[in-house]
């Protein structure tokens, strides 16, 4: 079982997605589905290396799962070719394919045992059954289930019986693992810890994974690197990181955490700050960033987490605005702030509370709020 | 079920199945298909051209289609007669509106006593729920000419009501209920009441108690609920209900046969008596056939209507 | 509407008026005149005298094996046009078959049962096939009706069954029909169950159908107990009457309360 594990670096350690020469384990060239005039999924490409943990996120509707379904052969698409591991999937039906799905109800067969419900795969691949039952027990020790091998699906925990499907799932050491919403059904508490469990067995077995999700947390905690699905289309692949903190998009900034969004122009690029003209802010400076020019239309994004909040006006000349508090949530290790500036516009801020005995800012405060140059990112579309 | 799986009986369809491979799929649409095709949809085919035949006295009792004219030619032997027939004849007219009449007020009434059993057993905590459930699907599992044959006993003039209001000094002189339109009522209502029950509970159950406490809430009385929300939102089972019974209602045969006087018209009843008493197949056929333009059609229009909102 | 005498007292007459009549059938079984209706002290004569009724016993016969057979192969018919219909997707002739797999419900008995008399008939005069009518008819018969039955119940089932079960199984590497036999079946066998038993019964119910397309010396037990209460009420059938209700009543009983064991059991 844990044959791929040691020998072989993981691919979030080697990130192959950033050397051009590295061969794509999943090729997915143009595809689309459309159900009747619906489409649902627009348009695709998408490259995919082995060992990733890949997350599709989304809301619901965005053609995330129709991917996956296509992916797995319960879908045929419309247009374009998905290669796996360099072979074409079109003629391929789904009991065929190198890939196995962890549904999101989970799709336990109710009138089979856990064991027998693991064991299935392996039998429909003619193993002997001695040789089956061994495996399904090693299985099941990966997952923490040895001792309900003899129940039936009902008889089970939400959170017992999605490790069953993940054990059902990964039994017949598929080349591809997908996930529909993994975790979707577990209590918040159970996800956490089970977000790490997943981690730790697709490390282990060297599986990669492509998981569908619509919570973000999830992605973010999970993935090697994410695609943000709307609409059909994918709006920005990349790592949690180049996602969170350097969108592509007004859609994705805001898709991923809060953000605060201000529309204005490229006043002048100094060489090694730019200025920025808003109606909002006032004058914004900025690090450079190549690509714009003189008078173009931009917005400028604010993460409320690099905004700083206090009594007294900072010493900077530009980056600063001030305003009056409306709303203090206190959430307890922070506290979340709607700031009206003094042009009107409410922004989000939150400030996290370090100190105990601090004076905390309150409603109805004069205050000012301020940001480093390398806090703003320049959004164009 | 696993006994079942494993069995080589089971095994070897299975894998026959699998050898036929793709083909299998036709195959699988083709034994449902061609099944009624031949014994559902050729039928009225057949209903269809015999309507349009002469009785003979001959085996079969019709003129066939096709026959040899004198000269040898083909000649196509069809009329319309029968169906003149039947609209010369006002027997046939008023059977077919007084099966409509029957089947209406024995609806209305399997409605109303249906509706509040079904509202007592929907409201019942368990287990009183379940076993009035079963006591009402109990009967339905007996044979039902014999629960028609109970009525027999009861509303004939000797019978147990006769025997019991005169024994009690209500009445001097028996009642005459057997063989009137009255005991046919009576006998469909009985028979279908579980039909119009159980879809009324299946929807009233489904019922949020959440809506009558909202209700309560605003300041609605009992009575004031019933009527602005249970009832309203109790109509799907109610038409479903109502057409579990009108359908069977409007064909009936054995209920008036049994419980109905000789002057109890229902359509079904004339359809079987110039079937079997005239044997007249021809008039028989173009009976059948009124009604299912007449009655059937209809009635299938409705529900595909029916089915269709309750998709959107 | 909770509260208040009115719905009590409205069950209370609806249960006397589903329950009087089947329990005087019972108690005049016992009785010892031949007079319906007066009562003429205790007595089992009636019982006697059916089981030595052969007619009687042998339509029962013919009605268990008819119900039986029709059963059996309207649960198989239907079941296929419930799957055809619920996981093929579109194919030509979908609405056609729609259209007679649902027709039958609302089919009046009599005119189904002369149109299948009037095929047989023609059948029979150009193909050779059904010879005569008889025990073979009356099950074709019985079967289509009652598969549409059967459909109608598995639809819902199919309908009802989370289709990634199927799918499930095909990703792991079964084929469409061992996907079928391995779990759509097992899965939806409690609604088949109840199919098959909901087709037993309408098929052992049946008078109509059967009376125009049997032939002679092939009669049901219900076409028996007809020609025998058309002519008036007679003892015997109350005594046949109250084993069939006695039957029913255990079967039923039996079956809740197996049912209920097995709901505990698996909690």
């Amino acid at each position: 079982m844990t044959q791929h594990g040691s020998n072989q670096p993981i691919a979030a350690e080697t990130r192959p997605w950033l050397d051009p020469e590295a061969q794509p384990f999943i090729s997915i060239r143009g595809i689309t589905k459309r159900f009747g005039t619906f489409t649902a999924v627009n348009n695709i490409n998408l490259d995919i290396f082995r060992g990733e943990l890949f997350c599709l996120l989304g809301g619901s509707g965005c053609g995330k799962s129709t991917l996956l379904r296509m992916l797995a052969g319960f879908e045929a698409p419309t247009e374009g070719q998905i290669l796996i591991d360099g072979q074409d999937m079109a003629k391929v039906p789904p009991d065929k394919r190198p890939t196995n799905m962890m549904f999101q109800s989970y799709a336990l067969f109710p009138h089979m045992t856990v064991e027998k419900n693991v064991a299935y795969g392996l039998l429909r691949e003619g193993k002997s059954k001695r040789e089956a039952y061994a495996r399904v027990a090693e299985m099941l020790r990966l997952v923490k289930l040895e001792t309900l091998a003899k129940r039936k699906p009902h008889q089970l925990s939400g959170g017992q019986r999605q490790r069953v499907a993940l054990a059902r799932s990964l039994i017949k050491q598929p080349k591809l693992l997908l996930l529909d919403e993994p975790l979707g059904a577990l209590d918040k508490k159970l996800r956490e810890e089970t977000q790490f469990e997943l981690i730790r067995i697709q490390e282990s077995l060297g599986v990669t994974f492509i998981v569908v999700t619509h919570d973000q947390d999830e992605a973010m905690t999970l993935a090697t690197r994410i695609g943000v699905m709307n609409e059909g289309e994918i709006r920005q692949v990349g790592e949690p990181r180049e996602i969170y903190e350097e969108p592509n998009s007004k859609f994705v900034a805001d898709f991923i955490g809060s953000v605060n969004l201000f529309e204005g122009r490229v006043e002048a690029a100094a060489p090694d700050l730019m200025r920025l003209q808003t109606d909002e802010l006032g004058p914004v400076v900025t690090l450079p960033r190549s690509g714009l020019s003189r008078n173009q239309r931009i917005w400028v994004a604010l993460r409320p987490e690099r905004i700083t909040l206090s009594r007294v006006r900072p010493d900077a000349a530009t980056n600063v605005v001030s305003g009056v508090v409306q709303e203090v949530g206190y959430m307890g290790h922070m506290s979340n702030f709607r700031v009206r500036l003094d042009g009107g516009r409410v922004i989000r801020v939150t400030q996290s509370n370090r100190l105990r005995d601090e004076d905390p800012i309150s409603w109805d405060e004069p205050i000012f709020a301020s940001w480093s140059p390398a806090a703003v990112r320049v959004l164009t579309e | 079920m696993n006994a079942l799986t494993r069995s080589p009986v089971w095994r070897g369809t299975a894998w026959l199945f699998g050898r036929l491979g793709l083909s299998g799929r036709g195959l699988v649409i083709a034994i449902p298909m061609l099944w009624f095709l031949v014994f559902f949809l050729v039928p009225f085919f057949v209903l269809g051209r015999i309507s349009l035949a002469e009785p003979r006295i001959a085996l079969p009792p019709y003129t066939p289609l096709f026959e040899r004219g004198p000269d040898g030619s083909l000649q196509i032997i069809a009329s319309l007669e029968n169906y003149w027939f039947l609209w010369e004849d006002a027997l046939y007219r008023n059977a077919y509106l007084s099966s409509i009449r029957i089947a209406v007020i024995s609806t209305v009434f399997a409605l109303l006593i249906g509706y509040p059993i079904a509202y007592y057993i929907a409201r019942s905590p368990e287990p009183r729920q379940s076993i009035l459930l079963l006591m009402v699907i109990l009967p339905f599992w007996t044979s039902f000419l014999l629960r028609v044959y109970a009525w027999m006993g009861f509303l004939r003039r000797e019978g147990v009501i006769n025997n019991m209001l005169m024994s009690m000094g209500v009445i001097d002189t028996p009642l005459v209920m057997l063989q009137t339109d009255f005991a046919v009522l009576i006998g469909i209502v009985y028979t279908y009441l579980p039909f119009m029950i159980l879809p009324l509970y299946a929807n009233l159950t489904k019922l949020d108690s959440a809506h009558l406490e909202a209700a309560a809430d605003l300041g609605a009385s009992p009575m004031v609920t019933f009527f602005t929300v249970t009832l309203p939102l109790s109509m799907p089972g109610i038409i479903a209900g109502s057409m579990l019974v009108f359908i069977p209602a409007i064909g009936e045969y054995v209920i008036p046969a049994l419980l109905g006087g000789p002057d109890t018209l229902m359509i079904g009843r004339v359809l079987w008596d110039e079937f079997f008493s005239s044997r007249d197949w021809p008039v028989a056929s173009a009976v059948a056939i009124v009604m299912l333009v007449l009655v059937v059609a209809p009635i299938m229009w409705l529900q595909s209507v029916q089915n269709r909102r309750e998709l959107d | 509407m909770a509260r208040g005498w009115f719905l009590p007292v409205a069950v209370v007459l609806g249960f006397v008026f589903l329950y009087a009549p089947i329990i005087s059938l019972v108690v005049f079984s016992f009785n010892e005149s031949r007079l319906v209706t007066v009562w003429g002290g205790f007595s089992t004569r009636w019982y006697g005298e059916l089981l030595r009724d052969r007619q009687i016993l042998g339509a029962a016969w013919i009605s268990l094996q008819v119900a039986f057979a029709s059963a059996t192969v309207a649960t198989a018919i239907g079941t296929l046009a419930a799957f055809v219909l619920t996981r093929f997707g579109g194919f030509r002739g979908r609405l056609l078959l729609t259209g007679m797999a649902t027709a039958p419900l609302v089919m009046p008995e009599v005119i189904t049962g002369l149109s299948l008399l009037l095929l047989f008939v023609s059948m029979e005069l150009t193909l050779g096939w059904p010879a005569g009518r008889g025990l073979t008819t009356i099950i074709i018969a019985h079967t289509t009706f009652c598969a549409a039955f059967v459909a109608v119940i598995a639809q819902s089932r199919l309908r009802d069954m989370d289709e990634s079960l199927e799918e499930a199984a095909r990703d792991l590497g079964a084929g469409p029909v061992r996907v079928f036999f391995d779990i759509t079946l097992p899965v939806i066998a409690p609604a088949l169950v109840a199919g098959w038993l909901l087709a037993f019964t309408l098929s052992l119910d049946d008078l109509v159908i059967a009376s125009f397309v049997s032939g002679p010396g092939a009669s049901t037990l219900p076409m028996v107990i007809f020609s025998k209460v058309r002519l008036g009420v007679s003892p015997d059938v109350n005594a046949l009457a109250t084993i069939i209700i006695g039957i029913v009543a255990v079967s039923v009983v039996t079956a809740g309360v197996l049912i209920r064991r097995r709901a505990k059991r698996e909690g």
